[in-house]
């Protein structure tokens, strides 16, 4: 066996086995960081397929900040485990259907009569193709379009998020921080400049 | 420098006349014991950096306090870094009761693996790099994206009320800063049209400066000296140091994540946070000052530049962490969000503007 067969492999069965237990897994803690160790694998596999700019991508975004902040929200969650487990079969006639119509897709995907080895163009292997550059040049000529619109749609999203959550409330001081660096010490503090008392003569001040 | 220790392996073993049969058994391995020679090689002196570096943070700050520091363990303290090892190795790790047993022991190995592994792209002189990535800036930036998973993990496994502030103060701040470095790396990658960081190093190696002699002045720190400030100070945040270490913050949180840590565990985030800080100083000398180019032309480069650039980097964290009070957190949060990101998002057209001008000066 090769040693680059040997590391798909490797990756393909921890892939699958972290995505098993991203669903069993009872503590969903425990459930978020499966589903780490999933892109992880996964980004190993498209490493293999010399997809760097991907493979990082997926690491830094999702792992380094989306699941960072998924894990956040998690922790904070208090989940009762028995209750979760409970309406499984109730669930089950949605979950089963999607569950089929995935498999079937995966299955005309790796089928090989459509998206297989002969029916996509091989890789460019010039040697000093960089694949940064190359995803960059298309984005930002033949995909202008497409990815600016991408763009918008992200754009859309951050603002609606931060719609519904702002809340304008009332009996918060909030403190302007440019204010706060603009003050000077004579806008608080007064010196009062006095004469210093006269000494008295022994005795008198008691 | 391959063959060179190969062939001193080859008269070592020729002395008891075993070379050949040993070399039967490793000729299909050695590549790979190749590269773990070149992981201990560096991570030797990295690990020793650490503990003189924590030698070092105390006898500066003692200094600039006007007190002396450790002076008892050994000549002038100097054994003070290996009496403090010795003590956290011996000690007992203690599990706090209803904590998530395996996690709790995980996210201290979650921690120390990242602050190790970036190490692998950093050059330290030409050629000098275990691995030379050409995707060695995403490789950086994604692999230490990932060390704020061993203080999350520590905060929620500890099952402990200080650790978990710890922990949700730490997602939110480090994920924060990471967006301002890497739009300050975006900068740095335009004008040297490189993921490569040897190549980013070589690319600030060229100009009108550095062919008179002046290589310092053709360093990326002049023509991008916001980017410089944005990514130095981003630095300091992200390794949550002094004035930013609000994560473990002792008047607030007691330590934040490592409070429920003892022994080998606490020391191992110890390790990572310190690991981290020479990294970030490094990075700082790779990207802004020159790498391991030396500042004047009559000078040969070397790695001796980079230590030094890194050393003198490393004192500024220090002489940050003696000088400034803790921020706040709001004003934290203010910092990266509302100064940082907008100041690189101007610049980074402004750059891309001047690469188009007529006064390009990275041709």
């Amino acid at each position: 066996m090769e040693f680059t067969t040997f590391v798909f492999y490797m990756f393909a069965a921890l892939a699958v086995f972290a995505a098993v237990r991203v669903v069993t897994a009872s503590n969903p803690v425990h459930a978020v960081l499966f589903l780490v160790l999933a892109f992880f694998n996964v980004a190993g596999l498209w490493l293999l397929l010399q997809a760097e700019f991907l493979a990082i991508a997926l690491i830094m975004v999702y792992v380094g900040a989306v699941m960072v902040l998924f894990l956040f929200v998690v922790m904070m969650l208090d989940i009762n485990v028995e209750r979760v487990r409970k309406g499984f079969f109730g669930n089950l006639w949605l979950g089963g259907p999607i569950a089929l119509a995935m498999v079937g897709e995966m299955a005309v995907m790796l089928g090989g009569k459509y998206f297989g080895a002969e029916a996509m163009p091989g890789l460019a292997t010039a040697p000093d193709y960089s694949n940064t550059k190359e995803l960059g040049r298309l984005l930002f000529t033949d995909y202008a379009y497409p990815f600016e619109l991408a763009s918008v749609i992200l754009l859309v999203g951050i603002v609606a998020a931060v719609m519904l959550t702002l809340r304008h409330r009332k009996d918060v001081k909030h403190l302007d921080t440019a204010r706060q660096l603009a003050v000077k010490a004579k806008d608080r503090l007064r010196i009062v400049k006095m004469a210093t008392e006269k000494d008295l003569p022994a005795g008198e001040g008691e | 420098m391959e063959a060179l220790v190969l062939q001193l392996f080859q008269s070592f073993w020729n002395i008891f006349g075993l070379w050949d049969v040993l070399w039967g058994v490793i000729q299909p391995v050695w590549p790979l014991i190749w590269v773990v020679i070149k992981i201990v090689v560096l991570l030797i002196p990295l690990m020793l950096g650490v503990a003189y570096l924590t030698f070092w943070e105390r006898k500066i700050i003692g200094w600039m306090q006007v007190r002396i520091g450790p002076n008892r363990v050994g000549p002038w303290g100097l054994l003070q870094p290996i009496a403090d090892g010795m003590k956290l190795f011996f000690k007992e790790i203690v599990i706090p009761t209803k904590a998530d047993g395996a996690l709790f022991l995980l996210a201290p190995v979650l921690a120390i693996a990242p602050a190790l592994a970036a190490w692998s792209v950093v050059p330290f002189f030409e050629g000098g790099a275990l691995a030379n990535l050409d995707a060695g800036v995403l490789y950086l930036l994604a692999i230490t994206s990932v060390g704020v998973y061993g203080i999350i993990i520590a905060g929620w496994a500890s099952n402990s009320k200080y650790p978990f502030l710890g922990a949700m103060r730490s997602a939110a701040q480090m994920v924060s800063y990471e967006v301002s470095m890497g739009m300050a790396l975006i900068v740095v990658l335009m004008v040297s049209h490189s993921l490569n960081l040897s190549d980013i190093v070589r690319a600030q190696g060229h100009g009108r400066f550095a062919e008179m002699g002046l290589g310092v002045l053709s360093w990326n720190w002049i023509p991008l000296f916001p980017m410089f400030l944005v990514y130095l100070i981003s630095g300091v945040a992200e390794t949550n140091r002094a004035p930013f270490d609000v994560v473990e913050g002792e008047s607030e949180i007691v330590a934040g994540h490592m409070v429920e840590y003892s022994g080998m565990a606490f020391a191992m985030f110890f390790l990572a946070e310190y690991a981290n800080m020479i990294l970030v100083s490094a990075m700082v000398a790779i990207f802004f000052l020159g790498g391991w180019l030396s500042p004047v032309g009559f000078l040969p480069d070397g790695i001796w530049w980079l230590l030094g650039k890194a050393a003198l980097m490393l004192f500024l964290f220090l002489w940050l962490r003696a000088t400034f009070p803790r921020y706040r957190y709001d004003q934290i949060m203010r910092l990266g969000w509302k100064v940082f990101v907008p100041l690189c998002l101007v610049w980074i057209p402004f750059i891309g503007v001047w690469m188009m001008s007529p006064f390009n000066i990275w041709k």
